[in-house]
């Protein structure tokens, strides 16, 4: 177990080197020049100094071969330093840190509210008998994942802050302010889940084990409960890495639309200003809350799983 | 190995096809399903609006009525004017042309690229497939969105920039579907008895593995669309795309935001067109990867 | 006598997309208390579906339209779901068909037994993991106390249908639906287990409604057969008449195709001495992750003539299959060396191995996996050809309509795709494309095994005659001694990937010399009622 765990580790950090290579090549390499945009900042193109631009590219090592760059950013990133924000100067991992607790405590709550309402729709519509409403509860998914994220919150913040002013449609303030954001959130996450699980459910209802366990006497609830749902969450588990993911992704377009400080707040700004440390940061970022929760995930398998003996399993993409 | 005995499936003796039988088959196909009926329906006038926007309104979308700003939707306007009084009918229609042009864009890229990686990791094996799922596995680790914003941040703003951005951060999800089918297709009984037969591998690779893999590929492409619909339209949301006066969904309903209280249409209305739009590629694709195949 | 179960003109349907599909078609039958009752049939007789339909356990577009179940006092047939459910596991037991599948891949196997004890109040939390235990001990698992700790894929096949058999009889039923219990299983283990559940019946007196399509097991073991075809029961009768004395066209049609009731003289020695292929010492090893390689194959020799028939018998895991796929170049030997046609191919070079292919070919135990879902028959069998580049169109298209004319098939298939045909017609395409370059060798890799008794008798007749018409060499593969004997001029016997004993057909089956040998004889369904028979 532990030699599964440590390898898991130093896999886990691998992905996050290649995962800050990938940005860093992509950020320095594709066409464009950072300095020029950053002395410009951004869309504006008034003519910059030559000399201001000089000195810009050698402040930030743009003058050096790019594999020296390179070498000298990783490094710097392993002992924590991402550099600093070319648009405020200050260190890119304090801008990160400081924004990071309201942009989790929002996806925290967004993806307790997705689990909540995405598994019991799945639950509902697997169960029920009649095939009106397990129709109609299955229809609500497809759906979900269809709307535009940001656009929910326009129709939310419309509905319940303008038309009946239940709820604020800005800003950070406590937990009232929360709940508009989360439950946009919850939505395309919440409708994800209910999909790869109710589709894992009806599968595996067809199981033969299924069969036998109707054989011994038992009623459909318990059917539900005590055999399928604990093997149709797995699949539904596999793609959880993916899921928060997106999650927070989508969290950065949300804090946008309700003018929440956090991290899409940042980003934004950052991607505006072509403000390249930040950006690859907040990447870098991204990739780390993905491997840590496939971390857990991996960790959590081999227990819901006997039949899983701690192997190294590949990330799956959600099939949905 | 197993000795199981498996269930030889009834066959269902099928009628011989006959020409004057297979319209009344479409029909009776759509008429159970009328959802994929109006699916249909929607992605046709999507893409008719995409390359003949003239067809639905022969207005300028960018040339207002100051005079006329604001109005409600109503037989004038269906859709409303916004704060310029331009017709948004006019607008969404002429934003289709951007805004598919741009998912097409994205599709066919990370189409092109994430299938030859799967294909070539796929049929070759070995290091190979090693050293590309790995990075698969990489692109794959940093959410889409943080992906295309990094491409953006590089490239600059603009309707195609944003396209290649979105179809970049999607070649990864290509590359996985199409190297699991290549690999499942691959070591499929019909391939190693064709290379018993003594077929070469290209002649293996063309006859059998590519078209039987392709498939689920397709039927990811379709999903993929609606999936690039939305991306593409939040980061012309953000304000990545196409500059002020250009109609792209996304920025239509960044505009209405701010006339959220006096405005409703303005927001609503471009909304559900992307999200009818997204609606019914994501049902055309459950038909590709079910329904059709058994008709 | 009262009757336990009293089955009256029962109707089952399967709604599809174009007309609902009777499966069951006003079948009538009964089971007297501590009677074994056979239903037997081949696949889409609807045996299973009436079985399942005693409990109400039907897919669920199935649905009985008509009809009555009396058991115990009470129609099942019409009874609510909720008293249903007090007779499922508790007054009636069923044993699935595949144990791979049929147990919760989640769960302790304890926990599985004692469920059904839970279920219906037989025991509590602490006494039913006891009681799981000392059942489990009855099904005959050995180590119960540590087995019903472990999950099922700890389990062999064998011991997880014992684990089936245990939830069966956990709470002491008066009548057991067994549907094709041991089909999955190896022969051995087959009658090992078979023996065990006539053995528990017996004990605790209660009744077995045994659905079966191996007319053999059928006859070892019920006292009543019934037999179905079509949905309904074309014969019905005590076991020793329905098999001495058949009435029925159909039942007659099964007897003489079931390979363990048939005592055919087994095919005299062929040597013609022109020796097609030779295998020596053959080596194969699979690495295993973190363990030492898995050996396949360890050390097999054998020898093959033109014209002849040699068959390898084996249970799984015995190496069979991977022995004929190393003489055919599909895997690489470890070690040791192949020789066709006087000529080394163990390691043949790319030219010398497409030399290969074309004189020596496979046949498939899956046909339908074998064949490519969007080649047409014509398509298929023409690959061959078109792959050496004999011929032109149109004069491949020629030999491919004769070709098809050999397999016995209507032209009228020559358009269809694998999905529209029948087992047994895919099998025959198969052959075809296997004999299209006029092969000197076809290695046959279990070709009947997933077939109806009834079409694998035409099978193997083919199979014969084909041999006869071109003097092609078969290289057998089978775990069915039964279905050997009528084809193999000799036969090889494999186990744990050697081989233990080889001899001419007649020989080893009238004068075993391993034990293994004689255990796989013993095995044999059928075998005391064809000894007893006068042939």
């Amino acid at each position: 177990m532990p030699r599964y765990v440590i390898r898991r580790l130093v896999q886990a950090v691998g992905v996050l080197w290649a995962a800050y290579t990938l940005s860093f090549f992509i950020l320095v390499l594709l066409p464009g020049d950072p300095v020029s945009a950053m002395a410009g900042a951004g869309a504006d193109s008034a003519p910059v100094d030559p000399a201001r631009l000089e000195a810009l590219r050698h402040e930030y090592g743009f003058d050096q071969p790019v594999p020296l760059q390179y070498l000298n950013h990783l490094g710097h990133a392993l002992i924590g330093d991402l550099g600093d924000s070319v648009a405020t100067g200050r260190p890119v991992t304090q801008l990160i840190t400081q924004a990071l607790p309201q942009t989790l405590l929002l996806t925290a709550s967004a993806l307790t509210l997705a689990f909540v309402l995405g598994g019991g729709l799945a639950l509902a519509a697997t169960f029920s008998a009649r095939p009106g409403v397990r129709q109609v509860l299955l229809s609500l998914p497809p759906l979900g994942v269809s709307v535009p994220t940001f656009w929910i919150g326009l129709m939310l913040v419309q509905f319940f802050s303008f038309r009946n002013q239940w709820f604020p449609a800005f800003g950070n303030d406590g937990l009232k302010g929360l709940v508009l954001p989360a439950v946009t959130l919850a939505v395309p996450t919440g409708a994800q889940i209910a999909l790869v699980l109710a589709k894992s459910l009806i599968t595996t209802l067809d199981e033969p084990y299924i069969g036998t366990a109707r054989a011994k006497g038992a009623g459909r609830r318990h059917v539900h409960l005590r055999h399928a749902l604990r093997n149709a969450s797995l699949p539904a588990l596999t793609v959880a890495g993916l899921l928060v993911g997106q999650l927070m992704a989508n969290a950065v377009v949300i804090e946008t639309v309700f003018s929440r400080n956090g991290l899409g707040r940042v980003t934004q700004s950052a991607v505006s200003t072509q403000d390249i440390p930040v950006v690859q940061g907040v990447v870098v970022y991204g990739a780390l809350v993905f491997v840590v929760v496939n971390l857990l995930v991996d960790l959590v398998y081999p227990v819901l799983d006997p039949r899983i003996v701690l192997a190294p399993r590949r990330p799956v993409v959600a099939a949905v | 190995m197993s000795e199981l005995i498996a269930p030889v499936a009834p066959v269902l003796e099928r009628p011989a096809r006959m020409h004057d039988g297979r319209l009344r088959r479409t029909l009776s196909f759509f008429g159970h399903r009328p959802g994929l009926l109006v699916s249909v329906v929607v992605v046709f006038l999507v893409g008719v609006s995409a390359f003949a926007p003239d067809v639905f309104s022969s207005q300028d979308p960018t040339a207002g009525v100051p005079a006329e700003n604001f109005r409600a939707p109503g037989a004038a306007h269906w859709f409303g004017t916004d704060s310029l009084g331009r017709d948004l009918f006019t607008r969404v229609v002429h934003g289709a042309q951007l805004s598919l042009r741009a998912t097409l864009i994205a599709v066919a890229f990370a189409f092109v690229v994430g299938g030859t990686i799967g294909l070539v990791a796929g049929f070759v094996g070995r290091w190979v497939d090693d050293v590309l799922m790995r990075l698969v596995d990489v692109v794959l680790s940093i959410p889409t969105l943080f992906l295309s914003l990094a491409v953006v941040t590089a490239l600059g703003y603009g309707t195609t920039k944003v396209a290649v951005a979105v179809g970049f951060a999607n070649v990864a999800g290509f590359a996985r579907v199409m190297r699991s089918e290549v690999l499942r297709v691959r070591l499929a009984l019909y391939v190693e008895a064709s290379r018993g037969i003594g077929a070469r591998w290209w002649s293996v690779l063309g006859r059998h593995v590519l078209p039987n893999s392709i498939g689920p590929v397709l039927v990811l492409a379709t999903l993929e669309f609606g999936t690039s619909i939305l991306a593409v339209s939040s980061l012309s949301f953000l304000g990545y795309g196409a500059p002020p006066p250009a109609p792209e969904w996304g920025t239509l309903i960044s505009d209405g935001r701010n006339y959220l209280a006096n405005a409703w249409w303005l927001t609503t209305l471009p909304g559900l067109t992307i999200a009818a739009t997204v609606l019914a590629t994501n049902r055309i694709a459950r038909a590709l990867d079910g329904e059709l195949r058994q008709w | 006598m009262v009757n336990l179960l009293e089955i009256r003109d029962l109707v089952v349907s399967y709604r599809t997309r174009s007309a609902p599909v009777r499966a069951v078609d006003g079948v009538s039958l009964s089971v007297a208390p501590g009677e074994i009752v056979a239903v037997v049939g081949e696949s889409g007789s609807g045996k299973s579906t009436t079985a399942h339909a005693v409990v109400r356990l039907l897919a669920g577009n199935a649905q009985i339209e008509s009809g009555s179940i009396q058991f115990e006092g009470a129609d099942l047939a019409h009874v609510p779901e909720r008293s249903l459910r007090t007779v499922r596991g508790a007054r009636i037991g069923l044993v699935p068909q595949d144990p791979a599948v049929s147990l919760n891949p989640v769960k302790r196997i304890g926990e599985q037994v004692a469920e059904v004890l839970r279920l219906h109040g037989l025991a509590d939390r602490r006494n039913a993991a006891l009681k799981a235990v000392e059942i489990l001990d009855r099904a005959g698992l050995p180590e119960p106390e540590g087995r019903a700790r472990q999950y099922p894929h700890e389990l062999s096949g064998g011991m997880r249908q014992r684990v089936l058999i245990a939830i069966a009889i956990a709470a002491d039923p008066r009548l057991i639906i067994a549907d094709e219990p041991t089909s999955a299983l190896d022969v051995t283990v087959q009658k090992v287990i078979l023996d065990h559940l006539q053995h528990l019946v017996a004990q605790s007196g209660a009744a077995v409604l045994l659905v079966t399509h191996d007319l053999a097991v059928a006859s070892d073991r019920a006292d009543r057969i019934v037999v179905m075809s079509q949905g309904r029961i074309v014969e019905t009768g005590p076991t020793a008449a329905v098999m001495n004395d058949p009435q029925h066209e159909y039942t007659k049609k099964l007897l003489a195709s079931a390979p363990g009731l048939t005592l055919a003289a087994a095919p005299p020695a062929k040597a013609t001495g022109k020796r097609l292929l030779e295998a020596r010492d053959l080596v194969k090893e699979f690495p295993l992750p973190g363990a030492a390689p898995r050996r396949a194959v360890d050390g097999v020799s054998f020898h093959l003539d033109r014209g002849e028939t040699l068959a390898l018998v084996g249970e799984s895991g015995s190496g069979k299959s991977t022995t004929g796929r190393l003489v055919l170049r599909l895997a690489d030997v470890g070690s040791g060396t192949v020789t066709f046609d006087g000529a080394d191919i163990t390691r043949s070079r790319p030219p010398a191995t497409r030399a290969l292919r074309r004189r020596a070919q496979l046949i498939y135990q899956n046909p339908y996996a074998s064949l490519d879902p969007r080649f047409t028959v014509a398509q298929a069998i023409e690959e061959p050809l078109r792959v050496f580049r004999i011929g032109d169109r149109a004069s491949r298209g020629v030999t491919v309509r004769g070709l098809l004319d050999r397999v016995a098939l209507p032209q009228t298939l020559l358009t269809r795709r694998p999905a529209e045909l029948s087992g047994g017609q895919r099998q025959r395409v198969a052959i075809a494309r296997a004999l299209a370059l006029s092969p000197d060798l076809v290695v046959c890799d279990e070709p009947v095994s997933a077939l109806d008794v009834s079409v694998q008798a035409q099978v193997l007749e083919l199979l014969v005659q084909l041999q006869e018409e071109t003097g092609v060499a078969y290289l057998f593969i089978s775990h069915d001694l039964a279905v050997v004997r009528q084809l193999a001029h000799r036969v090889a016997v494999m186990r744990h990937g050697r081989i233990v004993e080889t001899g001419f057909t007649a020989d080893l089956f009238t004068n075993p010399q391993h034990d293994y040998t004689r255990e796989l004889l013993a095995a044999i369904p059928g075998r005391i009622i064809s000894e007893g028979a006068p042939s």
